[in-house]
């Protein structure tokens, strides 16, 4: 559609510009007219959350589109007709029925098979169990589940006791919910003690089963340094004990010998959907004063869940490092709120978890091998909405909130984190497609589609930290964050990337990036005048520095250009 | 008065010193003439807690049996909480803190008392005056001049004894027009735009009252500022409601028909003790215990002081705005032009001074705008 004005309302952008409208398969591209610039937007369908139609003005036929990376752009088309098709096309195209109709499928780098195979095995979750030390005398790796016929939801790979028979480990798995019995998520090596995670028992009132009791035991036998474990029930206790009228519930401390129970009280997926709805429109208010800022902030209730999700990760890692507490996590699926803690967890007790690479790893454990339910949550194709929920948005804020706190103890900046959230809900790679492994496997994902994280590595001088040194104390050992109130901010770089004014806010860890990167470079030419032989001419390296900065994928980059290449 | 009067016990041994955030600790504590000193008994252990008692701003005690508790609140917001073993001791270090802390006498303060051994008192006294400031801008020689009208404080208490005006404005004019302004606190400079020349004035209120007086000298000098230009901008920072309700007590402003050059914005400005008691709000939110968000947001937008930071900065960014993007200078007075007209003029010259955002040149920034 020709002669279409765009304004990105995100941006901050005051006039709109005009240019032509292209639809394709899998993006909306916007080309301005303007000779000179001919700029580009590209917005992949699979980011559309929604599609409004306000009602036409004189001057033309309006589209918002709301993405789920929370950006908002302003379409105005002359024509009414124009306007409806391109309408009735992007309400269709943003909500497609199967997966064979997603971007992934279809994307294409030029890479071989070899390569996108290579990239498939860019993370390596065995290598870091063994990095855990494991498996050692406490904790084994296990077959039970290589088919997914223990658990269908769970990885095939898993790490359970050393004295959890195969007969335990089935006979557990068919008391909790999904057949999700305990298994290993993170070892820490210097206190003994281990982070499982599981699901709800089915227990109802008064139900038992020898097996899971057994299971819990050996979980407490795996940790020689203690003789009991916490169980964390992530929910709130209401609800906990609301499930047992359904015939599910919580652990009963009289039929388990040796366990603390401990509720954290985390809201369910519906509670955080709406409260993510809150936040985003306090995020899109124009101009708001401090008491509406402060009090959209406490009606949203957003930050209270944050630290929830904060406060669970700490107990955990307190438990695990300074008392050498084993712990076992569920919550109702062991799929949400249990990812979530037990990987904020790994976060405070790991310093591997907060470099770019540890980080990648840490999300293929406890995410995507554990079985999120990824193309529900983040609704990749038009499914339940019900199903939708922000939970991995939560756990990237705690992980940004974290880094607030501890400025030097992540490798990676924050644009680093929002790139995780545009591909966890972008489709354009097949990292995070599907429920569970068994699907993934089922579906052939790795020869039809690329794995996000090799992409993500490549570009990783752009979402390093330049106040990272991981032999800096802040980096090392374990995180201690204050959780009062009063240390959580709103995430404007998620939230709010309304830029009202130019020139842009100063960032110093950009400044301190630009300042390193310049040093670097005088120094290299430093060293190559002093190499020059005698007589010799010059090396200058300048063609080579050009090279290695050379542009690449920028999906969901502020600024509004989205090119694939 | 010897010091030595109010202090009947000097050292206790075996204090307990808690803080907020720190583990509690075991030490020694001692009181001088203008000190309170911890120092904890662990060997190799060097925490020293060194608190001036001036910046006390209360005490509570609390017996209980034999020994007691002082819970001290400092004015930068500290707490600190002393177990002292010993009731009469515990009664004569709180008796000692309640009077050392506020003396009436100013020469009994500290710095009367200091002597650090690499300082002399021959050495250079404050970083930034008027003097040194109009000396080091040459450009303002052209149009400006520095008045000693007020060497001896005479016609303005509160004013410096060197203040800067426009070249044309003799000291007749400007005794006139400390008349005409309240505690006498006529216009004078306080900052000088490179870029385009134009300049920020601060004052207090014109004495106009109810009867709406006029004169000529203070419209005199303010037709001086804006010779070159069009109009001027004055920034009150009171409502308009404020400013008409002023006449009534001999306050009020510069109206449109004597001052036909100056456009007025008004922007309210909160001070005394509304400011005082959302700053009391604000610390009682942040020292609440009970790790609710809610209730933490809630408190914090009830004390409102946010709010008012933001009005601070969206006010200083109008006066940088009018100074330096529309070209214009301005006058900047509220009541007495002591508090928030100071407070607007230094925001507005860290926004358009990037001298001012050094570290010498904040401080003299500090001394000039507020100490002199």
């Amino acid at each position: 559609v020709e002669n279409v004005r765009l304004l990105d309302r995100s941006s901050g952008q005051r006039k709109a510009n005009v240019g032509t409208l292209y639809l394709s398969a899998t993006h909306t591209i916007f080309i301005e007219n303007n000779p000179e610039t001919r700029k580009e937007t590209w917005v992949l369908h699979s980011m559309v959350c929604s599609v409004e139609r306000p009602p036409a003005t004189p001057s033309g036929s309006q589209l918002i589109l709301r993405c789920k990376d929370f950006r908002v752009f302003q379409v105005l088309i002359p024509q009414e007709r124009a306007c409806l098709d391109v309408h009735a096309s992007l309400v269709r195209l943003s909500r497609p029925e199967k997966y064979s109709e997603l971007y992934c499928l279809s994307f294409n780098p030029n890479v071989n098979k070899e390569e996108r195979e290579e990239s498939w095995n860019f993370i390596d979750l065995q290598a870091d169990y063994k990095r855990m030390g494991v498996p050692n005398n406490l904790w084994v790796s296990t077959v039970a589940n290589s088919e997914y016929r223990v658990c269908d939801t769970y990885p095939a790979e898993l790490f359970v006791p050393k004295s959890a028979t195969p007969a335990v480990i089935v006979g557990s798995s068919r008391f909790r919910s999904r057949g999700r019995f305990p298994a290993l998520s993170y070892f820490h090596q210097d206190t003994l003690a281990a982070v499982c995670r599981c699901s709800q028992p089915l227990s109802g009132f008064s139900g038992r089963c020898q097996e899971d009791e057994m299971m819990l035991q050996a979980v407490m036998k795996s940790n020689p340094g203690s003789d009991f474990i916490y169980v964390v029930d992530t929910r709130p206790k209401l609800n906990a004990m609301a499930n047992k009228a359904a015939g599910k519930g919580y652990e009963n401390e009289d039929h388990y010998n040796n366990i603390k129970l401990h509720f954290i009280g985390i809201e369910n997926i519906h509670v955080m959907r709406s409260s993510q709805q809150k936040i985003i429109d306090v995020g899109e208010m124009r101009a708001p004063t401090m008491t509406d800022f402060l009090w959209g902030l406490e009606n949203s209730g957003w930050l209270k869940h944050i630290k929830a999700v904060l406060d669970a990760g700490v107990f955990i890692a307190k438990a695990v490092a300074d008392e050498g507490v084993s712990v076992l996590v569920h919550c109702s699926d062991g799929w949400d709120r249990t990812a979530q803690a037990c990987s904020v967890a790994s976060i405070l007790l790991d310093p591997f978890y907060r470099t770019i690479q540890g980080f990648m790893v840490l999300i293929e454990r406890d995410w995507v091998s554990f079985g999120h339910k990824f193309s529900h949550r983040y609704a990749h194709l038009d499914g339940d909405p019900r199903e939708v929920s922000p939970v991995i948005d939560q756990f990237l804020e705690c992980v940004w909130q974290l880094s607030e706190q501890f400025p030097c103890a992540f490798e990676f900046n924050e644009r680093f984190l929002i790139a995780v959230h545009t591909h966890v809900y972008s489709c354009q790679y097949g990292t995070f497609l599907g429920n569970c492994e068994k699907e993934r496997r089922d579906m052939r994902l790795r020869e039809r589609s690329h794995s996000v994280w090799p992409q993500l590595w490549k570009d990783r001088s752009q979402f390093s930290n330049p106040l990272y040194k991981a032999e800096l104390s802040q980096s090392q050992g374990i995180l201690r964050p204050n959780t009062t109130p009063y240390c959580f901010k709103m995430w404007k770089g998620l939230y709010n990337h309304v830029e009202k004014s130019t020139p842009p806010r100063q960032s110093p860890a950009d400044f301190l990036s630009a300042v390193r990167e310049e040093s670097h470079r005088l120094e290299e030419e430093l060293t190559n005048h002093q190499e020059v032989p005698a007589g010799g001419t010059a090396h200058h390296s300048k063609q080579e520095d050009r090279g290695s900065h050379r542009e690449t994928n920028h999906v969901g980059e502020d600024g509004g250009s989205e090119e694939e290449k | 008065m010897e010091f030595s009067d109010h202090i009947k016990t000097a050292n206790v041994e075996d204090v307990v010193l808690r803080q907020p955030l720190h583990p509690p600790s075991r030490g020694t504590l001692c009181i001088t003439g203008h000190h309170l000193l911890f120092s904890e008994r662990e060997e190799g252990s060097s925490q020293q807690v060194l608190l001036l008692l001036r910046n006390i701003d209360a005490i509570e005690k609390r017996m209980s049996g034999s020994s007691g508790t002082i819970t001290i609140k400092c004015k930068d917001l500290r707490v600190l909480q002393l177990d002292i073993p010993g009731m009469e001791q515990c009664l004569n270090i709180s008796r000692s803190i309640e009077t050392l802390s506020c003396l009436d006498n100013v020469s009994e303060m500290y710095p009367f008392f200091y002597r650090p051994t690499d300082l002399s008192l021959q050495d250079q006294w404050g970083l930034s005056t008027p003097e040194k400031h109009y000396t080091q801008m040459k450009e303002l020689h052209e149009r400006w001049r520095l008045s000693s009208v007020n060497k001896s404080y005479s016609v303005c208490p509160s004013y410096p004894p060197a203040v800067i005006v426009p070249n044309c404005i003799d000291d007749e004019t400007l005794k006139k027009v400390a008349k005409f302004r309240q505690g006498g606190r006529f216009p004078v400079l306080c900052y000088y735009h490179r870029k385009n020349g134009m300049v920020i004035m601060r004052s207090s209120q014109p004495l106009t009252g109810a009867n709406r007086k006029r004169c000529k000298e203070d419209e005199l000098l303010l037709q001086a500022v804006i010779e070159d230009s069009d109009k001027g901008f004055i920034i009150d920072t009171r409502s308009s409601q404020q400013v008409q309700q002023a006449r009534m007590t001999g306050g009020g402003f510069e109206s449109k028909s004597f001052y036909n050059c100056w456009k007025r914005l008004h922007r309210q400005m909160e001070r005394g003790k509304a400011l005082q008691e959302s700053l009391i709000k604000l610390v009682e939110a942040c020292s609440d215990e009970s790790h609710n968000v809610d209730r933490w947001l809630s408190k914090l937008e009830n004390s409102k002081w946010l709010s008012h930071v933001q009005t601070a900065l969206s006010t200083a960014g109008l006066l940088a705005e009018c100074v330096e993007r529309d070209g214009h200078s301005a006058l900047v007075h509220g009541y007495e032009g002591t508090d928030c007209s100071l407070l607007i003029c230094t925001l507005a010259q860290l926004i358009m001074d990037p001298f001012c955002r050094t570290l010498e040149g904040f401080l003299a920034l500090l001394e000039r705008e507020w100490v002199q």
